[in-house]
Formats: structure tokens, sequence, C-alpha cells
């Protein structure tokens, strides 16, 4: 059924060979024999990677031109990052070949990748905050005089990788938005001579307006000879900047594709091997009773000399989806921690199904029925070191069916977690593993379907599909939106600002603390939603 | 399957690290100019006799106390540096009340017991409000309530507590505590199934141990309590968004691990001295920390370490008659415990990467290539 997917998909490249025919199982572009030899920044050739009891990469093939921006796509957990570890020389292939620029090449650490001028910009940042631009680029590949650093020299060199749009080098990192601490990641790369770029996930954390403008300086850099190659699973973007797509799906290459010549709808389905649901319009399920409403609450920074929010409020009726629009950092989570109790309100109210619960404990209020999915997966939801149905327990430790009196009730919270497991398809052997061995995917399922089957009355979700693959995202939305339907109020908080439109009911923008703009999500486009998010209009 | 291989882990490797101590400690003896083997052939013929058994497990029982109050902080992430206090000025006023009082039999050692849990809680609970009340980390506060049992323990005693000795003695102690306020040996017990422990007395206190060890593992296993306990420790951020409030966790585990501190000396009170002089033992608070990491928290790893700790300290009294240094044991159990620490940290690595493993292994043929 997938083979027929990728065979019938427009514009893709069939996979040849799949019926267990030996031979290259994808079309390489370029390779010998082709009709116009290209030259290959990179080419790798059948790479295999087991793990005892799992094939990570099953002889994958991906031939990457020089000059070239060349998208990597496949679900979470289809191989995507062993493959790019492998060619980064953290991990080493069982079997295949890695060419670079022709030459077949051993790396056996990142060290050896980055003097083979290849260069990787990770999704998470890794920067000094109290350092400049500069100091933070040249960190650890410094520019030497004798035993001074030769700033000069440093200086001189990162005006010329920055080009014209180039960052001032003695700006604090820690003043820079995310858009701009990335452009500092990618100048640490071409700092240390890279002339490939391999950027895992890295719209991921920008608005629309700073994609625009990661992709203005990734065609820069193009012109300028850098081969790109670009991992996401958000298509659309895909579509947008690459030159060549490579499909990745179990381990597998699965096609190679033109994205002149494909839809989004058709890539997602080589991805995800099966045919998507679409996005269904629905009913209105918005009632008039209010659920929970914030009256003008605010909440003074550490050292109480601003206000972190200030004067919000909102109202979450029954069966309604309110999105919250806006960049990172801007109070989405000192608002959640108010409405849930862990933060306290220095101005205003908190009131639930009418009463003031504004002084009410986290507990209790988890207890009078406000579930929450919380921002930070890590931080704040799990215990990686614990089983899967100690994980499901955590926020209803106090209530049946995971506690009797001041007993935990073993067999009934794995029961319970059981459910979640079946209920939201979260991939593991069983409730007894320790979370930190399910991918982040998994472990996402785990935690927004434990909300679910407790029955909420609010969910306040925050990013409640970051991470997850397409397939696992559906269903998530699906399983808010038959909740809100059954009558649940959802706070939804959201980067993705599709999420959002397609989501929410009512729309608000929140912007330094303050609640800016009230939009129609039936209305908007995320373009607009992106200018409210950054400020450019009121 | 998978919690059998972490036994057989932590199994192996703390044998491995006691082997590795006992030859760091026979090249020491060796440089010294003693015969390792002979020495290590002595400590074994004179340990494994019934008297020497029977004293190990005595010496074992407040180890084993006092690495559980250790341990009921080390599942949070609370470092209760201060059981050495705690049981010392515990044990003190446990034995004053003991003395000044006079119940029938069981309730007599009932009310010291708790006397010395209450004292224990307290000194310990007034850490844990420093640190939630003023943000005094516990490892301060503790060590300096050390200092501070110890001389208003000293004080106490010295004005207050001691008893008028008669001319001629010049030990400082509390008066006696009476029958009704002793445990009975279990020499009896002993006697039924054969065995002669000789002059030692075994404590009636072991059975409280087990008792205890296992109160221990219901409580951070099978009770609300030990679960928002273990979750704070893993995760505080991750137990305060699921409503567990830290400063209320900090202060009661801050008294639980107290309250088992007060009942480190009760072995040694109610078992033999009877009273408390100024050659009561100490140091048992500092070696239940060792006991606690060797035991990894766990209350049958922590009876291990405790029956080896308690072994090692019998078994080398006799290298002392030998001409031998006794002062051998502190390298073993020092170098046991570096090694067992180093030997965890390994393992806990290749445990977790097993574990992932085996999720992928076991879900990944086939998986994703159907639907």
């Amino acid at each position: 059924m997938s083979e027929a997917n990728g065979a019938t998909a427009p514009g893709s490249i069939p996979p040849e060979g799949i019926g267990g025919k030996p031979g290259p199982r994808c079309e390489t572009l370029g390779s010998a024999g082709s009709v116009r030899p290209v030259s290959l920044a990179i080419e790798l050739v059948g790479i295999t990677k087991r793990y005892p009891g799992v094939i990570a990469n099953d002889r994958i093939n991906l031939a990457v031109r020089e000059g070239e921006i060349h998208a990597v796509v496949g679900e979470n957990g289809a191989g995507k990052s062993t493959l790019m570890k492998i060619l980064y020389g953290m991990i080493p292939p069982d079997e295949g070949e890695v060419r670079i620029r022709g030459e077949a090449t051993t790396m056996s650490s990142a060290r050896d990748a980055i003097e083979a001028g290849i260069g990787m910009v990770h999704q998470h940042f890794m920067l000094a905050e109290q350092m400049t631009v500069l100091e933070n680029v040249i960190l650890g590949a410094e520019p030497r005089q004798g035993l001074k650093i030769d700033f000069g020299e440093a200086r001189r060199r990162i005006e010329e990788i920055g080009g014209e749009g180039a960052l001032d080098a003695d700006r604090m990192v820690e003043e820079l938005s995310v858009g701009e601490k990335q452009r500092v990641e990618i100048a640490k790369v071409l700092f240390r001579g890279a002339q490939i770029l391999i950027l895992d996930e890295p719209t991921a954390v920008l608005v629309p307006q700073e994609v625009e403008e990661l992709f203005v300086s990734l065609r820069e850099l193009r012109e300028r000879g850098v081969t790109i190659i670009f991992i996401s699973h958000k298509l659309d973007e895909v579509l947008e900047i690459a030159d060549s797509i490579t499909v990745i799906r179990a381990g597998r290459t699965v096609a190679t594709a033109d994205p002149r010549r494909i839809s989004t709808r058709d890539l997602a389905e080589l991805m995800v091997g099966a045919e998507l649901p679409t996005a269904e319009t629905r009913l209105s399920t918005v009632t008039d009773q209010v659920l929970l409403q914030a009256e003008g609450i605010g909440t003074l920074s550490e050292d109480g000399d601003r206000w972190v929010i200030e004067d919000v409020s909102l109202r979450i009726h029954r069966g309604e989806v309110l999105g919250i629009a806006g960049v990172e950092g801007n109070g989405q989570r000192e608002l959640v921690d108010i409405l849930m109790g862990l933060r306290s309100a220095d101005s205003g109210r908190v009131l639930l199904g009418g009463e003031d619960i504004t002084g009410m404990s986290t507990l209790r209020r988890r207890e009078a029925g406000i579930g929450l999915i919380p921002a930070d997966r890590h931080g704040m939801g799990l215990l990686l070191g614990s089983p899967l149905w100690e994980n499901a327990m955590l926020g209803y430790q106090s209530q049946p069916p995971f506690a009797r009196g001041w007993l935990v009730d073993g067999a009934g919270a794995r029961r319970r977690t059981e459910d979640v497991v079946d209920q939201f398809d979260v991939r593991t052997p069983g409730v007894e593993v320790k979370i930190h061995a399910l991918s982040g995917g998994n472990q996402q399922k785990l935690l927004v379907g434990k909300e679910m089957l407790a029955t909420p009355q609010v969910l306040l979700a925050s990013h409640p599909t970051r991470g997850i693959d397409v397939g696992a995202q559906a269903a998530v939305w699906e399983s808010i939106r038959a909740a809100r339907a059954e009558g649940l109020g959802v706070l939804l908080i959201s980067a993705d600002l599709d999420e959002l439109i397609g989501l929410s009911d009512a729309l608000m923008v929140i912007l330094r603390g303050r609640l800016v703009a009230t939009v129609d999500p039936g209305q908007v486009t995320p373009a607009e939603l992106g200018s409210y998010m950054t400020g450019a209009s009121q | 399957m998978r919690a059998n291989r972490r036994l057989v882990y932590a199994v192996v490797s703390s044998g491995l690290a006691i082997v590795f101590a006992l030859l760091v400690s026979a090249v020491i003896l060796a440089v010294s100019g003693n015969n390792p083997f002979e020495a290590y052939g002595q400590m074994f013929e004179y340990g494994v006799r019934v008297d020497s058994l029977a004293s190990a497990v005595n010496r074992a029982v407040p180890l084993y106390f006092s690495a559980m109050a250790v341990a009921v902080g080390f599942k949070m992430g609370l470092f209760n540096i201060g059981v050495e206090g705690q049981y010392r000025i515990a044990v003190l006023i446990a034995a004053a009340v003991g003395a000044a009082i006079a119940l029938p039999g069981p309730l007599h050692v009932l009310t010291i017991i708790l006397t010395a849990m209450a004292v224990g809680a307290a000194w310990s609970g007034f850490a844990g409000y420093l640190k939630v009340k003023r943000g005094v980390h516990e490892v301060i506060s503790t060590i300096m309530l050390n200092y501070v049992a110890t001389g208003m323990g000293a004080f106490l005693l010295a004005n207050w507590l001691r008893q008028e000795n008669p001319p001629g003695d010049l030990v400082i102690k509390t008066p006696e505590i009476p029958q009704s306020g002793r445990l009975p040996s279990l020499n009896q017990l002993l006697e039924w199934v054969g065995l002669d422990p000789g002059r030692v007395n075994l404590y009636g206190m072991a059975v409280l141990a087990v008792v205890a060890g296992f109160g221990f593992h219901v409580l951070i296993n099978h009770t609300r309590f030990g679960f928002e306990l273990r979750a704070s420790g893993a995760s505080a951020g991750a137990a305060r968004t699921a409503g567990i409030d830290p400063g209320r966790m900090v202060v009661l585990t801050m008294v639980i691990s107290g309250a088992i501190a007060g009942l480190v000396g009760m072995a040694h009170l109610l078992g033999f001295f009877h009273r408390y002089t100024i050659d009561f033992p100490t140091m048992l608070g500092f070696t239940g920390i060792a006991v606690a990491l060797l035991g990894r928290n766990h209350p049958v790893g922590m009876a291990a370490g405790a029956l080896l700790f308690g072994w090692f300290d019998r078994a080398t009294q006799i290298l002392d008659l030998r001409g031998i240094p006794k002062e051998i044991v502190f390298i073993l159990q020092g170098v046991i415990l570096l090694s067992v620490v180093v030997a965890y940290a390994v393992v806990e690595v290749r445990i977790r990467a097993a574990e992932s493993r085996a999720v992928t292994g076991a879900l990944r043929p086939g998986a994703e290539d159907e639907s």
C-alpha cells in the first residue's frame, strides 16, 4: 500500500527495486550513468544502521548536489536523526558509504565532520546568553595572534559571513530574538568553514516573518555555493525552500521528489504512507456558559519592577477552544501558571464556574476539573526515569482510578494507562516501560491522552502537538474536537499558527504580557496573525 | 524482566566494587608490612562465628535506621546530613525521659521510642522549615544543627539530665532506665534454632528494623505521599505542575527523615546501655549516608549495606589483637563506597540505553510499514 502511494504520487520519482530486487532503492540524481553529470556535495549509499532488534536506517540513499537546498522529510522515528548523526560523524554506519564530494569518507566524530566542511545547526540553540554575538561565534575556534585572541580578524570574518544583513557582533545574545539567535548558530557553523550545512527542524521555533527571513538568508547562502540539508516535517516550507526532497519512512528512502511538481498533500502521504484525514469544516459547539474566567489578572516579574502579565481578561466557554497566539516568551507560560495556580496573581481574579479560585492550590484546581498539557514536556510534564503509569498518574495522584485514599492504586493506575496507550496510539511495549525510552511524539501522546481520559471541564493546552508527527497530530486534534463537542473548554497555546487557526473558535494575540488583539480564526491568515504577534500591526 | 536486569546489574556491580576494595586494601596491608591473606583469613575466621554474626547484626541495626533516614531525603533530592545530630539529641532526651517515668513494660519502651522520634523529627523539621521559609540550604542547616545538637546535648547532660554519681564515678551519664523500659534480647530465639551467640546479646531492635524496612518500602512505593516524594525528587517542575506543594513536601520529608533518625540510637539504648553516657556510639549518622549510597536507597540494598558495614566493623576487631591496624576497615569502607558510586553511575547509563533499545526493538519490526 505504501509503495502504491509512492508510485501514484505525482511528481515523485518512484523508488526502484522495492519488491526485493537488488539495486538502488531510489533514483539518485546525477549518479554514474546519468545524462547530466552533476557534482555531488554529499552522497550516502546504502547506509544501514542497526540497533539490537531494530534497523534505524535500512539501505538509505541520499544524493545532495553541490549548492542546492535539499530537504529530508519524514515522520518522527522515520530515521532522519540517525541518518544525520551518521552524516555528522556522531555514530558510524554498519554498512554503506558516505561520500563527500565524491570521496568516500569515514568520520568518527563531529570534529571530523567539521573538518570535512559539514556543519550542523541543532534545533535547540547552544549559545552562551551572557556573551556577545562575536564571542559566541568564535567560541572554541578563536583566531589567535600569539596567545591573544585576534578579535579584529574575527570581526572581519563574521562580517564577511553575515553578508548584507549581518548581525551587530557586539550585541548580547540574551537580547536577540529567536530568529536572530538562529542566525548566530548558523554563523558559528560557517565560521568554522562549513560548506555543507545541516539544519535540523530550523523553523520549529520561528514565527512566519522569521521563517521568511531565514529563507532569504538560506537562499543567499545557496548563491554563495553553500549546500544545505534541511530537515523538516513542515511540508509547505519544504516545498517553498527546497530544490529537491528526499522522503524517508520507517528507515528507508521511499522517494525523491521535485518540489515544483508535488503537492503538500501528496508529500504528506508519501511521508506517512497512508491517506490523510482532511481538515473538515466544523460546527460550532460554543455555548454561553462561562467555565473559566480571568478578570484583569496580572503578575509581576521576580524583582517586582514590571508586569509580566498585565490586565489580562478572558473567558473560556463550555464547548469552546480559545486560542492564544504569540511569539514564545510573551507571557503565555505565566498566563497558564496563574490559571493553574502555579504562580500567584498580583492583580485580578480567576473564576471557575463563577467561583473565585484565585487562591486555590494547583491540586485543588486539578481536582475541580482543570487539566493541563504543559509547554515544557521534559521539565514540567514527565518523570523521565519513571514508568508510563506513574507518568499518567502525575497530576491525578489524589483521584481515582490512580489513588484509593492515601494509597496508590497500582492496578487502577495501570489499567487507566493502558486505556490511554490504546486510545491514543502510544507506541510502547507496555506501561511498565520507563518513559525516557519512548520517542518524544509518544511521550506527548501519553500526556495528551491522560488529560483527555480524566475528562476535565477545562483544558489548558500548551503546544499540544509539538514534536509529534502528522498522523498523531491529526489524532490529537480530533480528540480535542471530540471533547469540545462534549462540552470541554480549551485554552490553546501554540506556535503552530495553522493549528491555532484550524482549532480555535476564538483567537487572541498576546504580546509582552498583554492581550493585544482578538481576531476571528475564520478570517485571519497566518501572515496577519504573525504581524499582530510581532507588534507590527495593532 | 527489566526489573530483574536492574537487580542483576546492581548486585554484580556492588560485588565487583567490594572485590576491588578488598584488592586495594590488600595492597595497602602489603605495603604496610602485613600479609593481606593472613589478615583476611583471620577476619573471615573470626567473622563467621555466631557471636560475631550476632554482633554484626547489632552494629548493622543503627546503620540501617540511619541509612533509611538519609534515603527518605535522597528520594526527593534532599540531603539530610544532620542524622548525626538528630539521633544524638534524640537518644539523650529519650534516655532522660525513659529514666524519669514509670510505665508498664511495652508502654514504657514505646514512650521512649516515640520521644526519640519526636525529638529527631523536630530537630530535622526545623531544617526543613528554614529551607522553605528562609531559603537556607538543608546541607548547611543540618550540618550546623549537628554542632548545635552536640553542644546542647553536652550542656543538657552536664547540667540538667545527669544523675548524681556516687563518689569516685566520674562518668557523666543519665540515670539508668528501669527494667520495664528495656527491650529483651533475641538470644532465646537464636538458642531455639540451636545457635549460641555467647556473650553477645542480639538486639530486640533488629525486629523493629525489619518492620521499618518493610514500612519504608510501603511508604515510598505504595502511598500517595511516597509517589509525591519520588516525583518531587525526579522533577521538581513536573511535581509542581502536578499540584504537589514543594514546601510542604520538604518539611514533611525532613520530619519523617528526622523521626527515623530518632530510632538510630534506640538499639544501643534499649538493648545495651540503658542510659545515655558520654561513650555512647557516635558517627552512626555519617556512616548511614554511606550505607544509603551503597544500598541505592532501596530497603533491601540498604539492609545488605548495613550488614556488610556491620560485619566489617566486627570482623576487623580481631586484627587489633594480631597487631594489624584495624583502621583498615575505614579504608575498606571508603573504597567500597567510591567504587560502588562509580559503578552505579556507569551501569545506570548502560541500563537506560538498553531500555531505549528494548523499546525500539519491541516496536520496530514492520510496525510502521503497515497501515
